[in-house]
């Protein structure tokens, strides 16, 4: 069992079965010359009900390892080993009938670029009648009564107008509704957000977040939230993983990891943050980029643009050990940090 | 939508006017006497002159135009040189007899295309992609009459299955659905499908490869919906290319073939205009020419508007 598993259940003492279990989770693309590793021994769990967010930048395999819960990677030709367990079931070893019957029912599926995501040549009303009609059996006019009830409960307004206009007659933040709509169409008891709001305008960002969030909250969903935004991450998040490399570098509660974070990768991205501050005002910047997938230094990979590191961190690859209670870090000095400043500030 | 369809029609108001224009003045163009064809060569200077004023020839080029432009408003496309019936008549029967072959052909090509291109993409890099690709491969590049001739002499002439020439017994009750009718028919729509069966087929190809890249095939997937669904998504979102490709080869089928038309002896269009421009039939070839043409604007038109129909995307521009 993972630290974080052991935390939730020690932390609330009833011992829920965690929604979503990953342990040991390693997912591989064919590159130039062999396979590059795009995620590397990433463990989670999530107790129903809550929400953790993945935060990264591009790259760093939180897309990936969000895919792998409902087993899509296999189908794209990347190789995965590691256990995902939603609601207990493995995920790898499901019947493909079986992963169908999971998709879209049991998780529901939200992703970053409404536009593209829903089929340009189908009704929206009728993209999401048939995710109710495969799953619930029911007839074409139910579903639509059903989804008419979802436009409700994303507050798109018109919603019988709405129901039958393409993906291109609707704005942004209207096709992203509509989107998480069809994600909960049949109830989900676990949803998976891929940067839902990145490519939204900054108003409707915070409009759609705050949806979302009252929605997962009201029907007591549990989700995983992808992002590179740390005011998204603040605003959504119960818990944080930070993901660096393909590896969580850091990983507990949302307060703790945002305001006391004790990764120096962490530390330096919450430094990075525009504070409302005016243009004199220095940001935090991260020296270097992120390192290639396919020729990971030994070590940490982030020693070489770490500015802790010491001569220890190009030897040894970090195991994650907590730090306090209800969060891990994966760094050899992290109790070297100074507790309590978030970098920059 | 109804917006749309008007003014795509009004749109082919000046196509239509253009092509009648560039069909007169290309016959003119064109070198060649149609004179000199019809009379001997001993004839006199006087005996050109006066053929020439009968068949308004010494007018000036935009009288002619403007004259036989009103004509052919009528349904008057004149008289045909050689053979001295009206042209409207002989044109008609042409087009009867190669909308014959081009349904036949068309349907040949547009269902095995279709088929092909769908089975191609979905199986992308697979054996069954390659083996498709080496078809349509030859498809495009076998000249038809090459394949036309071949056809004869293999299933006509060796095996002596099927007949090489004509449409069949003529009755005065024109084109039936019999088997001495079909037998005729076999080998002409072979070679008249098999371009536009190519063609076809790597069109779809390409757009189900294009629409399987794209994000919301992998929303379906996680929605869970069964590869039935999802291969309707995907013909779905590549019948709009289709549609129009499968329309302009239709297009180019019922304008006839003079290679095919002519291995075969088959009267249609393609038939006829060749037999025109031997025999410097000018009215004849006009005709011909300006038949086919305001064919060709009218498929055009309906491409676009059965295109419209099944893409919402085109509706706003």
């Amino acid at each position: 069992m993972n630290a974080l598993a052991r935390i939730i259940s020690e932390g609330s003492g009833a011992a829920p079965s965690p929604m979503l279990s990953i342990a040991g989770l390693n997912v591989a693309y064919r590159g130039g010359a062999g396979w590059t590793p795009v995620v590397r021994g990433v463990d989670l769990a999530l107790a129903p009900g809550r929400s953790l967010v993945l935060l990264g930048e591009s790259g760093s395999g939180k897309s990936v390892t969000l895919r792998a819960i409902i087993g899509l990677l296999r189908e794209e030709g990347a190789r995965v080993d590691g256990e995902v367990r939603v609601g207990g079931r493995d995920v790898n070893a499901m019947a493909p009938d079986e992963l169908l019957k999971l998709r879209g029912n049991e998780v529901g599926f939200i992703f970053q670029e409404p536009m593209t995501a829903l089929d340009p040549v189908f009704r929206i009303g009728d993209q999401i009648a048939e995710t109710i009609v495969q799953h619930r059996g029911t007839s074409w006019r139910q579903a639509m009564a059903t989804a008419r009830e979802l436009f409700d409960l994303v507050q798109i307004p018109s919603a019988e107008r709405r129901l039958k206009a393409y993906p291109n007659e609707l704005s942004g933040g209207l096709r992203q509704r509509a989107m998480i709509a069809m994600a909960m169409s049949c109830d989900p008891r676990l949803l998976l957000a891929d940067e839902p709001t990145t490519a939204l305008d900054a108003t409707v960002q915070i409009q759609v977040l705050l949806l979302l969030r009252e929605i997962q909250k009201e029907r007591g969903t549990a989700m995983v939230f992808v992002t590179h935004d740390l005011g998204v991450a603040a605003e959504i998040a119960d818990e944080v993983a930070v993901m660096y490399a393909g590896r969580i570098v850091e990983q507990g509660d949302a307060a703790q990891v945002l305001l006391n974070p004790s990764h120096p990768y962490t530390h330096a991205l919450t430094g990075c943050v525009v504070q409302g501050s005016y243009r004199d005002h220095r940001l935090g910047e991260l020296a270097g980029a992120p390192p290639d997938l396919a020729q990971l230094p030994p070590g940490c990979s982030f020693a070489p643009r770490c500015a802790r590191r010491q001569e220890d961190c190009r030897l040894t690859d970090p195991a994650r050990r907590p730090v306090a209670p209800r969060h891990d870090v994966a760094c050899l000095h992290a109790a070297d940090l100074p507790a309590g400043t978030a970098g920059g500030r | 939508m109804l917006l749309y369809i008007l003014r795509r029609i009004l749109y082919a108001v000046p196509i239509g006017i253009g092509v009648t224009f560039i069909v007169f003045s290309l016959v003119h163009i064109a070198p060649g006497d149609p004179i000199s064809a019809l009379l001997p060569n001993e004839a006199t200077q006087e005996m050109v002159e006066a053929a020439r004023k009968e068949f308004g020839l010494d007018r000036p080029f935009l009288v002619q135009y403007a004259i036989w432009l009103g004509n052919a408003a009528m349904g008057n496309l004149g008289t045909s040189i050689g053979s001295g019936r009206p042209v409207a008549t002989e044109v008609a029967s042409a087009v009867g007899n190669t909308f014959i072959l081009a349904v036949s052909a068309g349907l040949v090509a547009c269902v095995l295309g279709f088929l092909l291109g769908i089975v191609a993409g979905l199986w992308r890099d697979r054996p069954v992609d390659h083996v498709v690709n080496l078809i349509t491969i030859a498809g495009v590049s076998v000249p038809h009459y090459w394949l036309a001739i071949l056809l004869v002499i293999v299933f006509a002439v060796d095996l002596n299955w099927l007949p090489p020439l004509g449409m069949g017994p003529d009755r005065s009750g024109g084109w039936q659905f019999d088997w001495a009718h079909i037998s005729h028919l076999i080998l002409p729509t072979i070679a008249t499908a098999a371009i536009p069966m190519a063609v076809i087929a790597r069109t779809l190809r390409a757009s189900v490869v294009d629409v399987l890249d794209q994000d919301f095939v992998t929303t379906l997937r996680a929605k869970g919906l069964p590869r039935q669904r999802l291969l309707w998504h995907v013909i779905r979102n590549a019948l709009p290319t289709a549609l129009a490709v499968m329309g302009l080869q239709l297009g180019n089928m019922l304008g006839g073939s003079v290679l095919v038309e002519t291995v075969f002896a088959w009267p249609g269009t393609g038939f006829l205009l060749a037999s025109a421009i031997f025999q410097r039939d000018l009215p004849l070839l006009q005709g011909t020419m300006l038949v086919l043409a305001m064919f060709f604007v009218f498929l055009n038109l309906v491409v676009d508007l059965v295109q419209s129909a099944t893409d919402p995307r085109i509706r706003r521009a």
